[in-house]
């Protein structure tokens, strides 16, 4: 099928038509609302029969996909940034009901100052709510990463809600080539939504959300958490099954590797920026650098045995934060490291890069400024370039 | 003889428990009737028969159904919030300090 010029919000949803969800949130909010815009033109068109609620507020969508998903349907909805932030509460709901909720998220930053652009800040504060997190660096890794989210919830093994995060603005509203697929071949790889625990059956009545006690919520923590770690796996396997079905895919689901084959330095970074950073990397090569990448796709769960296995024997590996954990450093940073004190990765030098942050612009020349940095020993656990 | 010391065994791993489903779903409806909340309870009410009108209010009230339709509260679910005792239209229940 021929590629068709659209915004990245167009590409995600019409990934979300053709996954059929019955029920769809929406609540406007800079920078997501094209997407939940041009569902709602699919759907007043005829082209696409779904229910869409209209909410008072983000924390309303979340709830409102957490009762339709409840009742045995596929939902969506979308946020970003203060959206999210009002979600908060409603998303471990979402999660630790084991409600496969997809929901695309425009990275924005957060207020105070008010600031409508992008970085990563709201969606890595919703780290630890128990949703898988999948990043995405294009308009057509959107929109396959959408499809592939449904059939990563929805996987037995996993029952998780999962986040699709795209760059506000810097994602969201650039135009580029997608190639969108037909109706028949993603009805193949994503089947109808059976839902296996969560349901009304009126024959088979069930008590969903209820009160546990000292003696059991630990448990259930537990489980959650063992279904997050269970579905590296799932990841990996849905990825290369949508490599098989539509001939793209997304390096091993988990992470995504440039020019690493040969290389002695890499940079990690997360989301579009990476897209800048091929170039860059390219540029380096030519100057005799032996520099790559390791793109950051999944962040929840994070890939840590991937990252340690891909930087293995690396003399030098610079992490690019599009956000900040306040009074300690970048979060990606802190998780890479984290992951290469496993004994086994030997990596020289860890830096990490906090840029980005408020819609600054990610221009060639700051991940140039990383890489050559921690190559000649000058970077350190944060440094902020502007 | 000194006697041992009862400790509790700290487990490791999945501390697996047959009664764990995943998201927390019940399977068996009515579990809620397992739950005695009764202990809950600081207040308990004391209704005088004699000046009842037999209203149904303190039935309907009620925010935990403890009441039966003989007015009666049941104590293994009552959890004394005095809602009964507030809404009854004759004051005939009064709430009582439980002692222990």
């Amino acid at each position: 099928m021929a590629k068709q010029v659209i915004e990245a919000s167009q590409a995600v949803a019409e990934a979300v038509k053709l996954c059929s969800p019955s029920v769809i949130a929406t609540y406007p909010i800079t920078p997501q609302t094209h997407i939940v815009e041009h569902i709602a033109d699919f759907v007043s068109n005829g082209d696409f029969d779904a229910e869409i609620i209209d909410t008072e507020s983000e924390h309303s969508s979340m709830s409102a996909c957490i009762g339709a998903q409840g009742t045995g349907v596929r939902t969506f909805t979308a946020t970003a940034s203060q959206g999210l932030a009002l979600m908060h509460e409603m998303l471990f709901v979402a999660s630790g009901m084991r409600l496969p909720i997809v929901m695309a998220v425009a990275n924005r930053a957060l207020s105070a100052p008010i600031n409508i652009w992008n970085d990563h800040q709201d969606s890595i504060s919703e780290r630890d709510s128990g949703w898988i997190q999948l990043y995405v660096e294009s308009s057509q890794e959107a929109f396959d990463t959408i499809i592939q989210a449904y059939k990563i919830a929805e996987n037995k093994n996993v029952l998780l809600p999962v986040m699709v995060c795209l760059d506000g603005f810097t994602l969201s509203h650039v135009w580029e080539p997608v190639e969108i697929a037909k109706q028949s071949k993603v009805n193949s790889f994503l089947p109808k939504y059976n839902p296996i625990h969560a349901f009304l059956d009126p024959k088979k009545p069930i008590t969903q959300g209820p009160v546990s006690y000292p003696d059991t919520y630990m448990h259930f923590k537990k489980m959650q958490h063992d279904a997050m770690k269970e579905s590296i796996d799932i990841i990996k396997k849905v990825n290369s099954e949508f490599r098989g079905k539509f001939k793209r895919g997304y390096g091993d689901g988990l992470i995504e590797l440039y020019r690493m084959n040969d290389a002695d330095y890499a940079l990690i970074g997360m989301g579009t920026l990476c897209s800048t950073a091929r170039v860059v990397i390219d540029n380096l090569r030519k100057e005799g650098i032996k520099a790559g990448m390791i793109k950051v796709k999944t962040y929840r769960p994070f890939p840590s045995e991937a990252i340690s296995k891909a930087a293995k024997g690396l003399k030098g590996i610079a992490v690019i934060d599009r956000d900040i954990s306040t009074g300690y450093e970048g979060a990606l940073y802190s998780d890479t490291r984290s992951a290469l004190c496993d004994g086994k990765s030997e990596v020289g030098t860890i830096s990490g890069f906090i840029t980005g942050l408020g819609g600054r612009d990610i221009t060639p020349q700051h991940i140039e400024k990383a890489l050559k940095d921690m190559i000649f020993g000058k970077g350190t656990k944060e440094d902020w370039l502007f | 003889m000194p006697r041992k010391k009862k400790t509790k065994k700290v487990r490791k791993g999945n501390g697996n428990n047959p009664e764990i489903t995943v998201g927390a779903i019940i399977t068996k409806p009515g579990s809620s009737m397992a739950n005695k909340t009764g202990s809950w309870r600081e207040f308990r009410p004391v209704r005088d028969p004699s000046k009842c009108i037999k209203c149904g209010f303190c039935w309907m009230f009620c925010p935990d159904n403890a009441i039966s339709e003989e007015f009666v509260a049941d104590l293994d679910y009552c959890k004394g919030c005095g809602i009964c005792a507030q809404e009854c239209p004759v004051k005939c229940i009064v709430m009582k300090k439980e002692e222990k």
